[in-house]
């Protein structure tokens, strides 16, 4: 199978790191994966912040991108979300197209390669934090509002990594407050948010905390490291990636 | 034109295509004792249950938890003693006063123990909230499940007004601290008969 | 300082300097929030419920006319007097007419969040009538001349120490008392003697039945009872959208209601007022009030399921810390954001964007409004009509220019990452926002794009 990797803009510019991990747990599992180079943006900073007509121009280029491919796969709930619910283009078929085969990372591991080991080792306490695109859009996890059966994706993945020891929160699927533009517009509610919720990994003693959304990591890497805490934060595909 | 002509003309214009009515709006629910169901309810909802076997029993409950208390009315015959006035007033605020009102509940529900009363059981319709505190006596034979029971056996509009009551009246508007006795009866006691 | 005035944004600073009281005011909510979890989670049907809720909604909106119209049919007959407001002037002088037809200048007033939003208070107090507010929560915020900061727990932003001051200063309790049982009293005994003087009792309406003319009132108090039953005029004001086809769909939605709203089986009184007793006039006022225009609108009509639960508002995390007031509505959280910008774009353009559109509000919905995508739709609606700042919109111009273009793209993120590596000191500033509370993250040499073309010879 033919996959596309779309990594989304601030993780290429950011967080190459995550990208390079994504890269290389889909080669792991047997993914021929190809970077697509003139790619660069979902275009949901616009769209979020009330300028979806502005979009068309990104739209345009992803679909230039990301046409031809059996899957397209992203370390983003987000950007996901984005492209499943609101690509559309002068070719809307290629745009339906890729609608229906793009995948966040964890789901296309679970739901389409349907992993069910890894060589990953990673011996400390990590506290999973559910980006809310990713959970309650994709449906990654179980929602915590609904009567009805748990599961978690990412969960489920980072229980085969040997040795990781993985905490229950006291508030499991909380937003961390990131919100795209929402960080900066609303700056006090936003850091309330993300000091809340580190709060609540740092109560449950975890060394690091992990999620499938580098942009709420990053919120919250800000926050940590403000309060110069020891506790760092990484993607949920370096942890996949690990080894001893 | 009038507002309700405009508003109307408005709606019409405005509302979308016919959408049915769902086909399910009803569910079963299997309590494997009716009674316990709603004793357990009444009781995390500040009221007080009892099962007992005759008025005699709730007679004798009644003057150990109000010795001696003035300004008593019942509807139920049979408890008529207990009394020293009456509900059945043509004016609303000789209720007042009313320290004591023990009534009759038709249906009364599992899931949430809430207990119909309508104007059939109430002299007055003030009278189960102006009261300081509220006994209602029920048979464990009335019970019903869920609120979907109570309404295919409910006919809302028998008389002009009837409410479900679950426990006594409440509030906890001050920092969410749970305060029995609002405007309403400070305490409710639901004794249930066979 | 009053956060009416300001921007939500500019509100919730305001109500972030005290950080105690935005932890307290949190957990206070998320306590709601998992009782309502609870008391869900002991239905296994919950998830049927909410959609037959949906799909009776659903219907009501579609068939709304013709159930107004027996409704009000079934009303008449039932001895009730039937009116239509077309907005909140007329809402308001129809229940002033009526107050004046009583001969009488005082009225109490149970729970309706219709007459916020119609601000009735003031305008009843500007004509001389004097207005109680007999639910608890809604009497302190009325005594400190505030409005409600939420649906259902009207003085949930306040500590029990600032209503034993109020009460101190109104109603004569010992300064400094702030024993709720103690203070709950007082209000009580002044409360009473209120029900038992005012000849014109105003109550709101949760659900009206176009089977049989009938309107419902839940409370947990009893205000709404011992006003309505104790005076000679009887008004209930309703928007439009409370109505429902039969009394048997009321078994959906009153095992939703206060489930959702407090954990609570259900409220403690559920009063079903069909006719007017002997003597006693009834009245319904009945309102649009902007409600047919939102039915209009396909994106956001289903706003009008909304049964007033608060479910959301409890569980949003963006309420819980900027408070009710911050929404600067009469319905504040996020089903106040959609809401409001149908009664004014203008004046509550900001609204859609205090979300960080999580979900949860949809989630917990007892009648499954799609609120947060609605949330997304009004930015657009907003945005399109000119309702944003000018420096936004250019600055979004910019954003989407470069974002579109992979070689302007690649440039800007060297910028960028040169900004940050070399001259933090001009990303790390007061005027950067991230900055005020977060570190910015540490640049890489290289962009994944980069690394990829030096080390897989693409």
């Amino acid at each position: 199978m033919r996959v596309g990797l779309f990594i989304p803009c601030y993780i290429d510019q950011f967080y190459p790191k995550v990208a390079i991990a994504t890269l290389k747990l889909l080669q792991n599992v047997g993914c021929e994966v190809d970077y697509p180079l003139q790619q660069t943006c979902c275009g949901q900073p616009m769209a979020n912040s009330g300028y979806e007509h502005l979009t068309g121009g990104c739209n345009e280029n992803f679909v230039r991108n990301f046409s031809g491919y059996d899957y397209i796969v992203s370390p983003s709930g987000s950007c996901t979300l984005h492209i499943k619910h609101h690509l559309h283009a002068a070719n809307e078929s290629e745009a339906s197209a890729i609608r229906s085969r793009i995948y966040e990372l964890t789901e296309f591991l679970t739901d389409v390669v349907k992993v069910s080991s890894l060589k990953a080792t990673f011996p400390y306490r990590v506290g999973l934090h559910q980006s809310c695109h990713g959970q309650r859009g994709l449906h990654l996890a179980q929602m915590s509002e609904l009567v009805a059966p748990p599961f978690s994706k990412p969960a489920q993945l980072l229980n085969l990594v040997d040795g990781l020891d993985l905490v229950q929160l006291d508030r499991r699927d909380e937003c961390c407050g990131f919100g795209g533009t929402f960080c900066v517009t609303e700056e006090a509610v936003s850091a309330k948010m993300g000091k809340d919720r580190v709060a609540d990994h740092l109560r449950h003693g975890v060394n690091y905390i992990t999620g499938v959304d580098v942009s709420c990591l990053m919120h919250l890497e800000g926050i940590l490291k403000r309060a110069n805490s020891a506790v760092q934060v990484k993607h949920i595909a370096e942890i996949l990636t690990a080894t001893v | 034109m009038t507002s309700r002509e405009k508003i109307l003309a408005n709606i019409k214009a405005n509302q979308p295509d016919l959408r049915p009515l769902p086909e399910q709006y009803t569910f079963v629910s299997t309590f494997p004792d009716l009674t316990k169901q709603f004793i357990d309810v009444l009781t995390f909802v500040g009221g007080r249950a009892l099962v007992v076997p005759d008025y005699a029993a709730i007679r004798a409950d009644l003057q150990a938890q109000y010795p001696n208390l003035k300004s008593v009315a019942t509807t139920i015959p049979e408890l008529a003693d207990l009394a020293d006035r009456t509900m059945t007033v043509s004016d609303p605020h000789e209720l007042a006063d009313l320290n004591l009102a023990i009534i009759e509940g038709p249906i009364a529900v599992a899931e949430n123990a809430a207990i119909w009363v309508d104007e059939q059981q109430l002299p007055q319709r003030v009278a189960p909230m102006i009261t300081q505190y509220l006994v209602i006596v029920i048979r464990q034979s009335t019970l019903v499940p869920n609120m979907h029971d109570a309404y295919k056996q409910l006919k809302v509009d028998t008389t002009g007004f009837g409410t479900f009551i679950c426990g006594p009246s409440k509030t906890a508007d001050i920092e969410q601290s749970l305060v029995i006795g609002a405007h309403g009866a400070r305490s409710l006691t639901v004794y249930l008969l066979p | 300082m009053n956060q009416l005035n300001l921007d939500h944004a500019s509100a919730a600073v305001e109500f972030n300097k005290d950080e105690p009281r935005v932890d307290w005011h949190d957990e206070t909510l998320w306590f709601v929030r998992t009782k309502r979890d609870r008391a869900a989670a002991q239905l296994p049907e919950w998830e049927q419920l909410r959609e037959a809720a949906s799909q009776i909604k659903n219907h009501v909106l579609s068939n709304m006319h013709d159930l107004l119209a027996q409704f009000e049919e079934n009303a008449k007959q039932n001895g009730i007097t039937v009116h239509w407001a077309e907005n909140a002037d007329e809402h308001n002088a129809i229940i002033h007419k009526l107050i004046q037809d009583a001969g009488v200048t005082r009225m109490v007033k149970s729970k309706s969040m219709l007459t916020e939003e119609c601000h009735l208070n003031d305008y009843l107090t500007r004509h001389g009538i004097e207005v109680i507010d007999s639910d608890l929560g809604e009497r302190i915020v009325q005594m400190r001349k505030e409005p409600p900061s939420h649906i259902v727990l009207p003085a949930i932003h306040l500590k029990k120490s600032d209503v034993g001051e109020t009460f101190h200063e109104h109603l004569g309790t010992e300064k400094g008392a702030t024993d709720p049982q103690y203070l709950t009293e007082a209000a009580r005994q002044h409360l009473r003697d209120t029900f038992l003087t005012r000849k014109v009792a105003l109550t709101g309406v949760n659900f009206a039945i176009a089977e049989t003319g009938g309107f419902v009132v839940c409370t947990n108090e009893g205000n709404a009872d011992m006003g309505a039953h104790l005076a000679d005029v009887h008004i209930a004001a309703m928007g439009f959208e409370k109505i429902i086809p039969r009394a048997e769909h009321l078994g959906v939605f009153l095992r939703l209601l206060a489930r959702s709203a407090t954990g609570q089986p259900i409220t403690t009184f559920s009063s079903h007022f069909h006719r007017p007793r002997p003597g006693q006039q009834m009245h319904i006022v009945i309102v649009d009030n902007g409600r047919s225009r939102q039915l209009g609108r396909p994106d956001f009509r289903n706003s009008l399921k909304c049964i007033r639960c608060a479910a959301c508002l409890n569980t949003c995390p963006v309420y819980r810390r900027s408070g009710g007031h911050s929404y600067h509505s009469a319905i504040a959280g996020p089903i106040g954001s959609i809401l409001a910008p149908n009664l004014d774009m203008k004046l509550n353009a900001d609204l859609p964007f205090a979300s960080t559109l999580c979900g949860s509000c949809s989630n917990v919905c007892p009648v499954k409004i799609d609120i947060h995508d609605q949330l997304y739709k009004w930015r657009q609606v907003l945005m399109k009509e000119g309702y944003g700042p000018g420096s936004k919109t250019a600055a979004m111009k910019a954003m989407a220019t470069v974002l579109e273009s992979p070689s302007l793209y690649r440039v800007a993120g060297k910028i960028g990452r040169g900004v940050l590596r070399f001259t933090p000191v001009l990303a790390e500033n007061r005027f950067n926002p991230w900055y005020n509370q977060r570190e910015m993250p540490e640049p890489p040499a290289e962009s994944f794009r980069d690394w990829y073309i030096n080390n897989k010879k693409v």
